[in-house]
């Protein structure tokens, strides 16, 4: 199948991205956002949940979680390439919300056979986050600590996003038959909920214990929906990162346009100057592979897994390389808690790790370009 | 179907048809004489005339000027360029000779020359009979273009011009020149005005070319030095003293961020020629040998490699992007970034085949044992040109960070 030269960005997709953008920047600036989860600093203050849910509803109530959702389950049915500019969007607002772990749960399960109810309670409002990494942190999809066993889910899935904000979850288990899939009320009897400390104040993260919980197997073979909606999960993380990034650059280039330093705005210096035209250019092209990857999804998806690798490996070392330069040519009030690019210097910071680092990324790719690597010692 | 081809207009669509159908019918013979990178290293006439051959070929079947009007030779198409490259791209044909008359006098004549001029210079431009270069840098005007001093002086219906440029790829086959010089030593900006000079028929009377040596021992480029050349008032373009504005335009196609597009057939990607890229060096990769196992086994190596690959697919991807509008928040910005990243990403690939040659990255052309003829060295030491010419890599990051990210003006 061949892509659309235009990515298949329509008017549809035009008009979504651009009430999305209008929606943050009026009912969200990033002095509320500062307002909400910055109001203690200090390191001791412990794990804390801080969103704004009325806000989310208004999000769910404007149909924004469904979008991925099929048509036949209820759904918008929306191309990648719509769902990819609303999480640029989200990511330019760093909005505190489960909105990408649902759009995450959506995409496996839309790779599941019988996920037909599940699709239909995201549909009806439902959020939800996965539960599929284990304590290891290993992104390869499968590799999980939690078991399936008589019906029940046994075992403690961990890194779980936005834990405490979501409705339900998405684990997977092995099994004697494999890895399946399996969808729980995410304050089902037998789930224990233990909130992690993180770095980024825009998120909640957490392990999850499970006591023999019961839950609806969506999937028996997980590993199978797991590849095949990866590619989703990444690009549309990876377009989060675009949007934070694009924050980052501006607020920085209006910074040094405006502080004066040996008489003149920082920016005529072309060590200031240059380092942000890189982090432009670095975002180009990471949005540029991020739109790529997702109109593969909708229309090459034989190509899907590989743009969609190229898309999160370029977006990590932007995530990196934007965060540091916002910081460095802030200057010194850029290293302190009152400025406002500390929230995504944090949130880009745990962007950058999440679902797999650049590394991993190139390093599977490289396993498609070239051919795996041989083993150590042949 | 390729890609871009499920949004042809009918227009384009018939005409991509045309072009298929004539390439596969007209494709010139494979060279006689090894063929350099580009056309900027052209230095034998048997290559020049080889490629002009083909040039006038696709010019005489409508490939080449597709978009300008019929009066001055053109194809009068609209948008049809494009489709004419990406057939010929991907048909691997030798690229064109007349690259800069192609890439840069065509449009700047084309915007700012009366209509008796361009008549009579863009046929034979476009056909490659007439080779153009560029009279823009001098010893004391690189990156500080407006600087430069070259004078013409007034005498009645015509110009005296004195000075010396550099740098001027293909002077030594050029009929004609572009040429930014100074009538007015009292103003910068506003003391220059833009020229079309007939250069070959000059020499020896008041037009003397001699070859620079490049890093890479290949000739190509030349100084030429104006010693009281007479030219007609009629080849000025614009008006007096706006050469900056009209030099503006030239600069602009010249980094691929004009409204023309330029004609281009083959290019780095032709048949018989070196490619520096990911895909090339991953070949390669796979053939050098270090420490007993192919360099594309090593994970470092590896990682590496798929760094160039994704910047390479990042840019092609820029590209595309920059014809969609509601994924661009600024007109310019991915054009302008187009010769800087190009230029950038080529060095980076082949200063990374280098590393995995290991110690064949000693072997130079010539040499029977070089990896890949020696070109990964020509490709890298060439691309410090690229890097170098049409505005440094330094020189574009302030006009992105000046026109893109409005900070202020580093001069």
């Amino acid at each position: 199948m061949a892509q659309p030269d235009n990515f298949g960005f329509g008017e549809e997709a035009a008009l979504l991205k651009a009430s999305a953008r209008k929606f943050f920047s009026e009912k969200f600036p990033t002095s509320d956002l500062h307002a909400l989860v910055a109001g203690d600093h200090r390191p001791e203050r412990g794990s804390e949940c801080l969103w704004n849910s009325k806000l989310w509803q208004e999000m769910v109530d404007l149909g924004w979680t469904m979008l991925a959702v099929p048509e036949a389950a209820g759904g918008v049915g929306m191309p990648a390439v719509a769902v990819a500019g609303l999480a640029e969007e989200l990511g330019r607002a760093a909005f505190p919300c489960p909105l990408l772990g649902t759009i995450n749960a959506t995409y496996v399960l839309a790779a599941c056979d019988s996920a037909q109810s599940a699709l239909a309670e995201i549909a009806g409002g439902c959020s939800a986050s996965l539960a599929i990494t284990n304590q290891a942190g290993s992104w390869s999809p499968g590799d999980t600590d939690v078991v399936w066993a008589d019906g029940k889910l046994s075992g403690t899935a961990w890194y779980v996003q936005d834990a405490r904000k979501v409705d339900r979850l998405l684990v997977s288990a092995s099994s004697t038959a494999g890895v399946g899939l399996y969808w729980v009320a995410a304050d089902a009897p037998g789930i224990t909920l233990v909130p992690d400390t993180i770095l980024d104040l825009t998120r909640d993260q957490a392990h999850v214990s499970f006591d023999g919980v019961a839950a609806e197997e969506v999937s028996a073979n997980g590993l199978a929906a797991l590849a095949e909606a990866m590619p989703a999960v990444w690009t549309v993380l990876a377009a989060d990162i675009v949007g934070a990034a694009e924050w980052q650059l501006q607020t920085t280039v209006e910074y040094v346009a405006t502080r004066q330093q040996f008489d003149r705005p920082l920016g005529f210096f072309q060590a200031v100057k240059h380092p942000l035209v890189d982090v432009m250019l670095q975002i180009d092209q990471t949005k540029s592979l991020v739109y790529n990857a997702a109109c593969a999804i909708d229309s090459e998806p034989e190509r899907a897994l590989q743009y969609a690798h190229m898309a999160k490996a370029s977006a990590s070392e932007t995530a990196a390389y934007a965060s540091g330069r916002s910081v460095q040519c802030h200057g010194g009030i850029g290293f302190t808690w009152e400025c406002y690019v500390h929230l995504y210097f944090k949130r880009q910071k745990h962007s950058q790790m999440l679902w797999g680092d650049a590394a991993w990324h190139r390093a599977r790719l490289a396993d498609i370009v070239i051919g795996p690597l041989a083993p150590a010692g042949s | 179907m390729s890609d871009s081809a499920s949004k042809d207009s009918p227009e384009q669509a018939e005409f991509r048809e045309y072009c298929r159908t004539w390439i596969e019918a007209n494709r010139p013979p494979d060279p006689t004489v090894r063929l350099p990178l580009s056309a900027l290293e052209i230095m034998t006439t048997e290559q020049l005339s080889y490629l002009q051959a083909w040039q006038k070929a696709a010019y005489d079947a409508g490939l080449v000027g597709c978009d300008y009007p019929a009066a001055v030779g053109g194809g009068g198409r609209k948008d049809c360029q494009r489709v004419a490259n990406e057939e010929m791209l991907a048909a691997r044909t030798p690229y064109f000779p007349n690259i800069i008359g192609l890439g840069m006098a065509a449009p700047t004549v084309f915007y700012h020359a009366q209509d008796e001029l361009k008549e009579r210079l863009l046929p034979r431009l476009f056909s490659g009979e007439d080779i153009w270069c560029q009279g823009f840098s001098e010893p004391g005007a690189g990156s500080d273009l407006a600087s430069v001093q070259t004078f013409a002086e007034r005498k009645g219906d015509k110009w005296v011009i004195n000075g010396h440029k550099v740098w001027t790829s293909l002077a030594h086959f050029a009929e004609w020149m572009i040429l930014l010089l100074r009538t007015d030593k009292s103003h910068k900006y506003d003391g220059l005005s833009y020229f079309v000079v007939p250069i070959r028929a000059a020499l020896g009377k008041g037009v003397t070319v001699r070859p620079l040596i490049k890093i890479t021992g290949e000739t190509g480029f030349n100084e030429v030095i104006f010693d009281n050349l007479e030219v007609d008032d009629s080849y000025r373009l614009d008006e007096l003293g706006k050469g900056w504005q009209v030099a503006m335009t030239t600069l602009l196609h010249e980094r691929g961020a004009g409204e023309l597009q330029t004609p281009r057939a083959g290019g780095l990607k032709s048949k018989g020629s070196h490619a520096t890229t990911a895909y090339n060096l991953i070949d390669f990769a796979r053939s050098a040998i270090r420490d007993g196992h192919p360099a594309a086994q090593d994970p470092l190596l590896r990682d590496r490699m798929m760094q160039q690959l994704i910047c390479e697919a990042g840019l092609a991807q820029n590209q595309r992007r920059a014809r969609v509008p509601a994924l661009l928040d600024h007109p310019m910005r991915l054009q302008l970034q187009n010769k800087l990243l190009a230029s950038e990403i080529s060095q980076d690939t082949a200063a990374l085949a280098l590393e995995v040659a290991g110690a064949s990255a000693s072997l130079y052309l010539g040499d029977p044992n070089a990896p890949a003829g020696g070109q990964w060295n020509l490709a890298y030491m060439n691309s410090y040109g690229m890097t170098i010419a049409a505005g440094t890599s330094e020189v574009q990051r302030n006009i992105l960070g000046e026109r893109v990210l409005g900070l202020a003006k580093s001069k």
